[in-house]
């Protein structure tokens, strides 16, 4: 497989000529990296020369003469901890010394970084990191050892069958010879590459299961850490953009004067989102956009209010939709019953609100174009922003820095940000660097945001109490029509992400139909953080609730019996009523909820502990299991389920976006409201032990707890909430 | 001109005397580790000490700052500082980390008036402090880590 081929990066940088720093080792580098290399600012991907002497066997690490091992992430670290486990998988297979070992971003290459499960394609998202690079990286880590232990046999003559390497160290008894990685880099970069390498028996992992320290900790707690918003270049301007104060409201007016006299602002200069003002800093380019005065023509805007959106919603749901599952008689199977149970369940628009609000750097000239972002989607990006600028994909040169939190925000295929920033920066003198800003206010309101849905459930139970049909029928906009994506994620009509979660329903139920409306409306919508699974768990994992309490049964046992033949739902539910105690009583205005998901191929069960009190619902306690396969770095997982579990209890309790004649009516953390610390509740996470490979983590926390809390709330009070943000009386 | 002290070190900056010290650290003094979210003193990342008191340099005109001590997290090295930065290292608290440099600043200072913080005492002073990764739990604990630590080298 061409994916799985190993080559010596040294040497067909050396072929690709344009050679440099010529001692002891003749080195080159390709062009793309040469300009990576050139223009890195502080922290940044790429930025350390490469010396003679130092080893890059392929495209994925680089030792140096001091024995440290560079380890270059193809994927972005979000705080998912991605630079920390592709880091472990490399050096386990080099047996490298866990301290000696760095991170730094790839550039963007989809030729040797690209995402194995997305083709060609480079980026993050979809949590794959670690289940897309599992072997690769392992590949890239065991073919550098064999070159370094060839190595070392040839210097020490010696054979190499008999050569050991632990920690950084490689060693050869009967000789007593030792080495260090660095010593031997140069003589490793002349050896063949291996054809094929032979990855570790798990039972010798060293480093993949072990709770070992984040490459990303350091920096980050002592303010080094280098995110988008704190690149600063030599001659960089600044921007903020005035946005249209509705969607689709155009410019008809622009009087500069008040914003030209602040001082420090350079430039005001009108791009396809709106009004730029440029200055020398953040501050006075937001003093001169406060100063700016544009009238906008509303003609065409956008005037809907999310109550509205949802009424329309209500009456589309009263006609069948495309079918995106169908088994038995389906729907029609209802027709034969006549007592139907139905329920509807809706959730809002949600913005991701990272904390970082979305921000990027650009720099054009002739050679191209050089972007600064913390980079979730390097191809798509090359691409939309080498249209607008007329130049090939591979002009366009990104740093992958650290991102303050994307949550699927810094994956739009529409590229709006960048290419915003690079609207702005092509009407600047050539070579100027300008960096975009966007204020809390403006990422609020700027869209992208995660579709409102609207469910309509319908179920019929047998004798048993056990449900023999199931009507789920979902309403919301599609993220993926006119993207890129459309013609692999959209099937006959249906966008696999609005039904993902929903069409794949584990419960055996003889008669399923799940169909769906994607109506249009110009509001934009991207994934969030597990993207249709956010509210078809919601729906699904209520639903059921309600069945089992219809039937008079015990919630767990219900979805236990519905569930015999899907072990791994099976295994994390029973881990996860074993640890919290299920059935156990709770007192007055306390109740428990359970809840289940799969999502990107891991599995995620959650009991919610709540009580209320003058109708306000406080999440006590929550426990978590979780399926994700081989556990290659236990407390990163960990992690990954107690955030993405508070992730999801921001929705679940306090977000919501909404729209009041096509304004959005929240703007910051006072109305738009996330998480605080003392609205978290104490977490326990427990992993199933598994030798399947591993899935991702960074999303599949987030739906179950929407879901695990409303039912819960019920078990307290009595009351089925069925909307989101959940709310009592 | 305004005279500022920043970490021990002086520094003259040419600024309307509005101008937020966040923007002055930021932008003109070169220190990027107080961090912009929004703006508006809802979230806690842009936190600094003056004279050893915790403020939100969003809405802290600059000029406030003159005359006074200014410590970001570059310059934070008090020993309840240096207690919670090991205990986040320890409890592994980082996740995205654009908001860990307020939560330390204000960790440390809650330390420091306090040596052994209930849960209470936590959420109460760290609630002003958002993070969308939702580290909380750990934060929570690490603050605890780090008042062990203290009363450790202190007994
Ligand atoms: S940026 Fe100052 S409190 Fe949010
Ligand atoms: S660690 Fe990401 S916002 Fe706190």
């Amino acid at each position: 497989m061409k994916t799985d081929q190993i080559v010596n990066l040294s040497r067909r940088r050396f072929v690709a000529g344009s050679a440099v720093s010529l001692a002891g080792l003749t080195l080159g580098i390709i062009p793309t990296v040469a300009a990576e290399q050139r223009q890195a600012g502080p922290g940044i991907a790429g930025q350390a020369p490469e010396t003679a002497g130092d080893f890059s066997p392929n495209a994925f690490l680089r030792i140096d003469g001091d024995g440290i091992v560079t380890v270059i992430s193809k994927h972005l670290e979000m705080g998912q901890g991605t630079y920390t486990g592709m880091a472990t998988l490399v050096a386990e297979e080099l047996d490298a010394d866990w301290e000696k070992v760095r991170v730094e971003g790839a550039p963007a290459d989809a030729g040797r970084y690209n995402n194995l499960f997305w083709g060609k394609a480079q980026g993050t998202g979809g949590s794959t990191a670690i289940a897309n690079s599992w072997k690769q990286m392992r590949k890239a880590g065991a073919a550098a050892r064999q070159m370094l232990v060839q190595a070392a046999a040839k210097q020490w003559q010696v054979e190499a069958g008999e050569i050991k390497v632990k920690s950084g160290v490689v060693s050869h008894a009967p000789s007593g010879r030792k080495a260090g990685f660095g010593e031997l880099a140069e003589r490793a970069a002349e050896q063949p590459v291996p054809e094929s390498v032979t990855l570790k028996d798990p039972k010798s992992f060293s480093l993949i299961g072990q709770r070992i320290p984040r490459k990303d900790s350091p920096e980050k707690i002592n303010g080094q850490a280098i995110f988008t918003q704190d690149v600063k270049l030599p001659g960089m301007l600044t921007a903020v953009v005035l946005h249209p104060p509705r969607l689709g409201a155009t410019v008809s007016k622009i009087d500069t004067k008040g914003a030209l006299a602040v001082k420090g602002v350079r430039e005001v200069i009108q791009i396809p989102s709106g009004v730029a003002v440029v200055a020398d800093d953040f501050w006075q380019a937001k003093l001169g956009r406060d100063a700016l005065s544009v009238s906008w023509d509303e003609s065409k805007a956008f005037s809907k209010s999310s109550a509205q959106i949802l009424d329309d919603y209500r009456q589309l749901a009263e006609k069948p939709g495309l079918v995106a599952r169908t088994e038995g008689d389906g729907a029609t199977a209802l027709a034969s019953t006549d007592d139907a149970i139905e329920a509807e369940y809706s959730v809002p628009f949600l913005s991701h609100s990272a904390m970082e609000p979305m921000n990027c750097v650009v720099r054009i000239d002739e050679a191209g174009c050089e972007v600064w972002n913390g980079e979730q989607m390097q191809t798509s990006d090359q691409y939309q922003i080498a249209g607008l600028l007329g130049l090939e994909p591979h002009q366009v040169h990104i740093h992958m820095l650290y991102a303050g939190g994307s949550f699927g925000r810094r994956a739009n295929p529409a590229a709006d940000y960048l290419l915003e920033t690079v609207h702005i920066a092509k009407a600047l003198k050539p070579g100027t660097p300008l960096k975009m800003v966007w204020t809390r206010e403006d990422d609020t309101h700027a869209g992208y945001y995660r579709p409102l849905y609207l469910h309509r459930m319908r179920a019929a139970l047998n004798d048993q109490g056990e449900p023999h049909v199931w009507d789920q029928r979902i309403v919301g906009q599609s993220i993926l029509k006119g993207t890129p994506f459309e013609s692999v994620m959209v099937k006959d009509g249906v966008d696999m992400t609005s039904v993902e979660g929903a069409a794949n329903l584990p419960y055996e139920i003889k008669h399923v139909q799940v169909d769906l409306h994607s109506p249009e409306l110009p509001v934009p919508v991207l994934w969030w953080r597990s993207v249709g699974s956010t509210h078809t768990a919601f729906a699904v994992e209520c639903f059921i609730d309600e069945l089992a309490v219809k039937a008079g049964q015990d919630p767990l046992a219900y979805r236990r019996k519905l569930l015999r033949n899907h072990p791994r739902h099976l295994g994390v539910l029973n881990l996860v009523a074993e640890k919290a105690g299920w059935g156990e009583p709770m007192g007055r205005n306390r109740g428990q909820g359970i809840a289940v998901h799969e999502s990107f191929n891991s599995y995620v069960a959650q009991v919610a502990e709540v009580s209320v009190r003058r109708s306000v619902i406080s999440v006590d306690r929550v426990v978590i299991a979780v399926d994700c396969g081989v556990a290659v770095n236990p407390d990163v997982i960990v992690a990954q389920m107690e955030g993405g579990m508070g992730f999801g209890l921001s929705a679940t309790l306090l977000s919501e976006l909404t729209f009041r004649e096509g304004r959005v009516e929240q703007s910051n953390f006072t109305d738009y409201r996330i998480l605080r610390i003392d609205q978290m509740p104490e977490v326990e996470v427990h992993i199933v032990a598994s030798a399947e490979a591993p899935t991702g983590v960074g999303e599949p926390a987030t739906p179950v707890i929407a879901p695990a809390v409303a039912n819960a709330v019920f078990a307290a009070t009595g009351k089925r909430l069925r909307q989101l943000p959940l709310r009592l009386g | 001109m305004l005279n500022l002290s920043i970490n021990g070190k002086p520094h003259a900056l040419d600024l309307d005397p509005q101008t937020p010290l966040l923007w002055a650290i930021r932008d003109h003094v070169g220190l990027t580790g107080t961090k912009y979210s929004c703006g508006i003193a809802q979230c806690g990342s842009c936190t600094v000490y003056l004279d050893g008191a915790p403020v939100r340099a969003c809405i802290t005109p600059v000029s406030d700052a003159v005359g006074k001590e200014v410590t970001t997290i570059e310059g934070l090295s008090s020993p309840a500082g240096q207690a919670v930065q090991a205990a986040w290292r320890e409890l592994e608290v980082v996740q995205c980390g654009y908001c860990q440099s307020g939560q330390i600043m204000s960790a440390a200072s809650l330390l420091q008036r306090n040596r052994k913080p209930t849960d209470a005492d936590i959420d109460q002073a760290m609630q002003g402090n958002l993070c969308r990764c939702a580290t909380y739990a750990r934060i929570r604990q690490a603050i605890k880590v780090a008042a062990d630590k203290l009363n450790g080298v202190q007994s």
